[in-house]
């Protein structure tokens, strides 16, 4: 599907934004963790740092999550171009922040007691539905290479998939941990319903030319 | 399957000398002493705030020996949902609450039921600062140095009955004012109780201020419950009304969340609340590096409350 023209220097235009997007998403997706640097070293977390850590990388990891998944829908939307070339970057950022999140749980939460770590993670819904989350996206970033690309061919595709389980996980994991009364648990669980809807069309489209073929 | 290993103890963890040794101050206080050992405080050793908020300010020597944590902590990390949620809002919103009139209505099974208003609170009540543990069910805690009353000596100004055998506690209900109340979070207003044991125990504090000055509206302005053995949601903040009642008062927490928030809600490292463990507590304020700290059975009045739990089932009645 063509999208639409501008008039004029369109051509340029849109040659520049191709260009542009990638470097200036990789400034953008470092943007939180710099913030997040700077208050750590002016002290400025407030009462209880470690868990500011946590909310902080944690509403980042899911919101770069669920910005990987408007990539396509965007992208059937508008005609755009751009947004394709950004996944790479935005599903490695949320994977990045994913991690530190993790590590600020075992290193600074839980401070490395081994016990309370196997059990939370066995024992604790919230945290077996974040730990699940995680375990998902590792392969993914794993593969995320252009040689990597090429080697699984076909593959590729069917085992990125797996990013759709992962962030419906990440979901879960923010509901279950929530206090009643707070609204973003409903906030992303919505917006990741409408990231999945929003491809039920071409797939039963598709669905439908693979039959008739 | 995994073997149990003994945890073990850092020397951070270890309590200091002075500290145990407060504690033993601490009970001789508990078991009646009050009076003997509670020092005025000399004019020439008290800040000028702390002298006008609180003339004639009693200092006791509950706690001596643990460290406060920053004011500026304890007043900026709080639960307070008529306030806001988050642990910001509250603070932010303090000045909503409206803290002038204010009255405490005491009614139900007693003799002389009535309203009292907070400036009388102040007035005919000595006034004493305790420093006690604050454990909140989140897992975080802190340790602060309260001002109030023993509760025991205000309710038996209104003569409670023999039938009073539970106390509820009300928080202020203000929906035009409060933004909290405005959403069904919570049911409001928020009702807590006590057992009349609990409620008359000498740990227990109606306070009216802490680190020297009036509550701040985060903290519960301008008076509150604390029960420094029991889980902070215990601990009503704003009061309006305290009844004697005869049977168990039907707790917010408790009605909304029956299997995560019990009646009881003491503290207790072995019994886990559903979705995290209680074994050990970060205290606020100690920054980005600090551990967490085991959590002591009872908050660590064991020795002065146990006695009101002898025979129970402490997982049951969690
Ligand atoms: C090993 C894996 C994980 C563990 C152990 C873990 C653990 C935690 C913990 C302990 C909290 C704070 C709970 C609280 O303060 O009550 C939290 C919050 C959160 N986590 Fe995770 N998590 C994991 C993976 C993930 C992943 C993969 C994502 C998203 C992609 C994620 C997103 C979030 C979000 C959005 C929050 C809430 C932040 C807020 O309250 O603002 N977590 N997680």
């Amino acid at each position: 599907m063509p999208g639409w023209t501008w008039p004029g220097t369109t051509e340029t235009l849109r040659a520049v934004a191709l260009r542009a997007a990638k470097p200036l998403a990789l400034v953008l997706v470092c943007v939180p963790f710099a913030w997040l640097a700077v208050d750590v070293a002016l002290d400025r977390l407030g009462a209880n740092p470690v868990e500011a850590v946590l909310h902080r990388t944690g509403d980042w990891a899911l919101r770069l999550l669920l910005c990987t998944l408007a990539v396509t829908p965007l992208r059937r939307l508008t005609g755009w171009q751009w947004p394709a070339r950004l996944r790479r970057i935005l599903g490695l950022a949320a994977f990045a922040y994913a991690a530190a999140h993790a590590a600020t749980w075992l290193l600074l939460d839980r401070g490395l007691v081994w016990e309370e770590v196997v059990a939370d993670v066995l024992k604790r819904p919230y945290v077996t539905l974040g730990f699940s989350a995680l375990v998902l996206l590792v392969p993914l970033a794993l593969t995320s290479t252009r040689a990597m690309m090429r080697r699984l061919g076909r593959n590729w595709q069917r085992l990125h998939r797996l990013v759709y389980p992962a962030a419906v996980l990440a979901v879960l994991h923010f509901v279950w941990l929530a206090k009643a009364g707070r609204l973003e648990p409903l906030v992303y669980g919505t917006a990741l319903a409408v990231l999945l809807l929003a491809r039920v069309p071409t797939r039963l489209r598709r669905g439908a030319t693979a039959a008739g073929a | 399957m995994a073997r149990h290993r003994v945890p073990r103890i850092r020397s951070s963890e270890i309590t200091p000398q002075a500290v145990w040794e407060g504690r033993r101050e601490f009970l001789r206080l508990a078991l009646g002493a009050t009076a003997a050992l509670a020092v005025p405080v000399a004019a020439g050793d008290v800040d000028a705030t702390l002298a006008t908020a609180f003339p004639g300010l009693v200092r006791t020597d509950l706690g001596a020996g643990l460290k406060p944590t920053a004011r500026e902590v304890f007043t900026s990390y709080n639960n307070f949902v008529e306030l806001g949620s988050g642990k910001e809002a509250p603070a932010e919103n303090a000045h909503l609450l409206r803290l002038r009139p204010w009255a405490v209505r005491v009614d139900g099974e007693c003799e002389a039921p009535g309203e009292i208003g907070i400036d009388d609170i102040l007035g005919r009540f000595p006034q004493e600062e305790r420093i006690y543990r604050f454990r909140c069910v989140e897992a975080w805690s802190a340790v602060v140095p309260w001002v109030g009353v023993p509760l025991r000596d205000f309710l038996a100004r209104f003569k409670p009955t023999s039938k009073a055998r539970y106390v509820a506690f009300q928080s202020v209900h203000d929906p035009k004012n409060l933004p909290g109340q405005r959403r069904p979070v919570l049911a409001w207003p928020y009702v807590e109780g006590l057992r009349i044991d609990e409620a008359t125990h000498p740990l227990t504090l109606l306070a009216t201020g802490c680190y020297g000055r009036p509550l701040p509206g985060q903290n519960g302005a301008p008076v509150r419950l604390v029960v420094p053995w029991k889980y902070g949601f215990k601990s009503a903040k704003s009061l309006v009304r305290i009844s004697f009642v005869e049977q168990m008062p039907q707790t917010t927490w408790s009605k909304l969340q029956p299997d995560e928030y019990g009646f009881y809600a003491n503290v207790n490292p072995s019994v886990d609340h559903p979705r995290w463990s209680q074994k050990r507590e970060r205290r606020l304020g100690e920054g980005l590096l600090a551990s967490r700290h085991p959590t002591a059975m009872y908050n660590g009045y064991e020795t002065e409350v146990a006695g009101l739990y002898a025979g129970m089932d402490l997982a049951r009645h969690y």
